[in-house]
């Protein structure tokens, strides 16, 4: 064959370039994908868990945690209970694919279809990465939050900064807008502002103020609840925006380490939504160009049983009483869905035309596809598009289980007439994000009296919050209001089912 | 589209290693506690293999709100038996998991591997090498010459060839000194060339003759000699003698607490010096250098005499490691005998010929497992040590009866310490 992409299981970069461009024409003539351009970056398989344990960032500020990742992973990577992934995908622009050395052609062919063109045409055209990230300051970004954790470590000491990190951490996940606001975010804008904003506390500083005497304040009981609750923003439930715009003793770089921490989380906030569209996009992208590469003979039939046999690894679905089963896999389950919607779109049974009126016998699959990929997360994509047919294929039931049913674990659909749509209404809730993190709002201020900052846990079908993670949680919270904290969980009746309270210690910063 | 191919591989490795320390460092007290433990239930000898701890979770946790329990629903894929409506049994297993998961989280581990470095620095790191007898000529640095490029002045014996010769034919280049081959052929032109023609080529043959006379082949200023500069040469080689009574009163177990401290005291010493090499020499009434396994194993029976271990000890660092390049360490352990009359003499030994040389000199009593340090007789090894501390010899003596205590005494005798002064125990 003259027009083989590469023979056997040795590259160089001139393969790699031939396989890009091989897939790329694949990519954009045939599934007409749009993407960032790419960047390929060729690593070790230690700087694989170098990266592993800054959550994929090429870059990131020091952390302890990291470290505590990393040594984590290396000793089950050296023990062997863990394989590297192929790859790491980062949404950038330019999108940064990592590729191991040690993959053959074959591996990084797939790595190149799959991260290269599947992930990166989600991240640019999927709205929720429109809507909350922004891939062309991300890396600028991290950047500067690297640089600027350095200096304050510098300017206030590594104690305080590690101190302020850890509560920042231990925040994240309750760190994000959930809902649109006004804006979407703008990173290289945010680093400026943080540059002008110390520029100008230093130019300006003038030490006299101090002195000046400010008179005495309104009596904080004047102000209604109304009026302090619009003055406070609340009821909030992104606590990091929260502690950062209200917690009254907090230094301007405390501040700009918890807006650091919550910008990032907010920029990882659609990966955790779109997990199941996301590798489905990915591994069915990658799976269409390795077909057809095979079927213009690129290449070899042995070099595709190769990929045949990664593929199938990668979507592999252990059933529930499997000893392996951990949930479901998010490859296996999106690009069963994939194949499945383009079954439906090309040669659709009558139950699909019942179940999919809209998209049945359409003809052009890609075009559904791509449609789909821009405007669905996973619990609205499951809640649409999970087919009776891939049900049954998947024999997926449904288990309900009321601690206050002494029988046991009820099933209480299986795939079947009656069972399909609750199946299906519950394996979305599954994906939806709302449901998966506690909810948790700070709902007031007990302004007139100690400056308690209270909070509210919206409790669901009677699930508390873990105890002693929540008493530490509290307990990094309060060390940033610097005033107690109390959080109350509270359920659908408005009856209180628990009450945790936590007071500050005295910080390293507050000095 | 444009595409970059970046090549990562030769970026500098282990990015995450600041990270790596920091977690460390925060989790020192925990990790220094796991390295203690493991380091008990393994051979002494593996303590420098590093390897894998475990560390207790909490304080290094990353807490999270996370709900549990209430009313769940799943959907799961794989089902082949059940219908609607069915119950499945809790399963008992998972109930149990999960209450131990709410109530012990402290018991919850982490495990790690720690490299040998890591692992030996956690062991040791609360200690120090004792400054003790011999600080002065520790710390008398030998000075050592190392190359440090050229200078234009120096002794003839260095002068570098290599590089004269070059700055001469950079200089003869630069003011186009005549070649000797042109000169030549034009003397070879000479001897044929028509009469008008002669004068000029003289001329010209002059010329370049002059010229080459002005621009010497090799001139002064060309000349360059290797420099040297003397560097102060740390004295990074030690060594360490080990002396034990091998006679018919030391037991199985004696010699094993002998062997644990010398164990250690061989992974403290190679971690401060580039080089160790030791010494076993073994004594009954006449001492001899043996091997490690001779050492060890080797059955030997007689009377005691200490003073002879001491003489040969005396003899071999005088044959070969002399004091000025070798740090000296010496460990002794017995279980206390020695003969009466030998007491003068191994007293005189010690205070003349090996201390003076010694940076430490340990001696260790070992007993049998069980019997309690206050129930023991002072011995006469003890007690002459005893009198000799008393006269102020640097001497440093512990009493070991059980492997236990084998880590607590060598950490005692060489914890930093800010008193001087030792306390005899």
């Amino acid at each position: 064959m003259t027009d083989r992409l590469y023979e056997g299981a040795d590259w160089d970069f001139t393969t790699l370039q031939r396989i890009h461009d091989a897939c790329e024409e694949i990519a954009e003539k045939e599934l007409g994908l749009n993407v960032y351009p790419n960047q390929i970056e060729v690593i070790t398989a230690e700087q694989m868990l170098d990266a592993y344990s800054s959550v994929g960032m090429p870059l990131y500020y020091k952390h302890w945690s990291f470290g505590k990742q990393f040594a984590h992973q290396e000793a089950s990577y050296r023990k062997g209970l863990m394989g590297l992934a192929y790859e790491i995908v980062i949404n950038s622009s330019p999108c940064i694919s990592y590729l191991m050395e040690e993959n053959t052609a074959t591996m990084q062919t797939l790595v190149i279809a799959h991260a290269a063109f599947g992930h990166n045409h989600f991240f640019k055209n999927n709205y929720l990465f429109k809507q909350w990230t922004d891939a062309d300051g991300i890396l600028d970004y991290l950047d500067f939050a690297k640089g600027y954790v350095a200096q304050c470590e510098e300017r206030y000491g590594r104690a305080a900064v590690e101190q302020t990190l850890d509560a920042a951490h231990a925040l994240m996940s309750h760190g994000v807008d959930r809902y649109p606001g006004k804006k979407s975010l703008d990173l290289r804008a945010e680093e400026k502002r943080a540059r002008e904003r110390r520029n100008h506390e230093e130019t300006s500083f003038n030490d006299l103020w101090r002195t000046v005497p400010t008179g005495p304040t309104k009596s904080a009981s004047l102000l209604s609840v109304e009026r302090r609750r619009a003055l406070l923003g609340l009821p909030q439930e992104n606590l990091l925006y929260f502690l950062e715009k209200a917690a009254p003793r907090l230094q301007t770089w405390q501040r700009e380490l918890l807006r650091i921490v919550r910008n990032i989380s907010q920029y990882f906030y659609p990966q955790g939504q779109t997990k199941v569209m996301n590798e489905g996009t990915a591994t069915y992208v990658h799976y269409r160009i390795m077909t057809r590469l095979h079927q213009t003979g690129q290449i070899s039939d042995g070099n595709f049983l190769e990929f045949l046999q990664s593929h199938t690894n990668v979507v592999f679905q252990p059933n529930y009483d499997d000893r392996r089963f951990s949930g479901f896999n998010p490859y296996a389950l999106g690009f069963a869905m994939m194949q499945d919607i383009e079954k439906i779109v090309t040669d659709p049974t009558d139950e699909d035309r019942a179940w999919f009126p809209d998209i049945a016998g359409k003809g052009d699959a890609m075009a559904v596809l791509r449609d789909i990929w821009a405007n669905y997360r996973d619990e609205s994509f499951v809640s649409q598009f999970l087919s009776p047919r891939l049900m049954r294929h998947m024999r997926m039931f449904h288990l309900h289980d009321d601690p206050a049913v002494s029988e046991g674990i009820r099933v209480d659909a299986i795939h079947d007439e009656r069972g399909y749509r609750r199946v299906r209404r519950v394996l979305a809730r599954q994906y939806d994000v709302g449901l998966i993190d506690a909810n948790i709002e700070v709902v007031d201020v007990d302004l007139a009296g100690d400056r308690r900052l209270m909070l509210k846990h919206s409790v669901l079908n009677g699930a508390l919050l873990n105890e002693a993670d929540a008493k530490r949680v509290l307990q990094h919270l309060a060390d940033l209001w610097s005033y107690d904290v109390s959080l109350a969980e509270v359920d659908a009746s408005g009856l209180v089912l628990k009450e945790h309270v936590a007071h500050p210690r005295v910080m390293a910063a507050a000095a | 589209m444009a595409m970059h191919i970046v090549d990562r591989r030769l970026n500098p490795s282990s990015k995450s290693l600041e990270n790596r320390q920091r977690f460390l460092r925060r989790a020192k007290a925990l990790v220094q506690g796991a390295v203690k433990k493991a380091s008990q239930d393994r051979d002494i000898k593996d303590v420098l293999e590093g390897g894998e701890v475990s560390i207790p979770l909490d304080g290094m946790s990353e807490p999270r709100f996370y709900r549990e329990g209430g009313i769940r629903d799943r959907v799961l894929p794989g089902n082949v038996k059940f219908v609607e409506g069915d119950y499945l049994q809790r399963p008992q297993s998972k109930s149990g998991r999960s209450n131990d998961a709410g109530e012990g989280d402290g018991e919850d581990a982490f495990r790690f591997v720690l490299s040998r470095d890591e692992f030996v620095d956690m062991f040791l790191d609360d200690l120090e090498l004792p400054d003790l007898s011999k600080r002065k000529l520790a710390e008398v640095e030998n000075e050592g010459l190392r190359r440090a490029g050229y200078t234009t002045s120096g002794s003839p014996a260095n002068i570098s060839v290599s590089r004269t010769v070059r700055l001469a034919m950079a200089r003869r280049v630069a003011l186009q000194r005549p070649r000797p081959e042109t000169i030549a052929q034009l003397e070879a032109e000479l001897e044929h060339c028509s009469d008008e023609r002669r004068p000029e080529l003289l001329a010209e043959i002059e010329r370049l003759k002059s010229k080459m006379r002005r621009i010497p082949f090799i001139d002064p200023i060309d000349i360059r000699y290797r420099r040297f500069e003397t560097v102060p040469k740390p004295v990074a080689q030690a060594v360490m003698f080990c002396l034990m009574d091998v006679s018919g009163s030391m037991s199985e177990h004696m010699k094993d607490l002998a062997k644990r401290f010398y164990m250690l005291l061989y992974v403290f010493l190679t971690r401060r010096y580039r080089k160790v090499e030791i010494v076993f020499i073994r004594h009954t009434d006449r001492a001899e250098e043996v091997d490690e396994q001779t050492f060890f194993h080797g059955p030997a029976s007689g009377g005691t005499l200490v003073s002879s271990a001491l003489q040969a000890m005396h003899e071999i660092v005088q044959s070969r490691y002399r004091p000025a390049d070798w740090n000296i360490y010496a460990a002794q352990a017995s279980d206390g005998d020695n003969s009466y009359a030998d007491g003068d003499l191994s007293g005189r030994l010690l205070k003349d010929m090996i201390l003076p040389v010694t940076q430490f000199f340990a001696y260790l009593e070992v007993g049998e497992s069980g019997s309690h340090p206050f129930e023991m007789s002072e011995s006469s090894l003890w007690t002459l040590y005893q009198r000799l501390r008393a006269e102020g010899a640097p001497l440093s003596m512990r009493k070991v009866n059980d492997r236990s205590e084998i880590f607590p005494v060598f950490h005692d005798l060489f914890q930093r310490r800010q008193a001087k002064e030792r306390v005899a125990p």
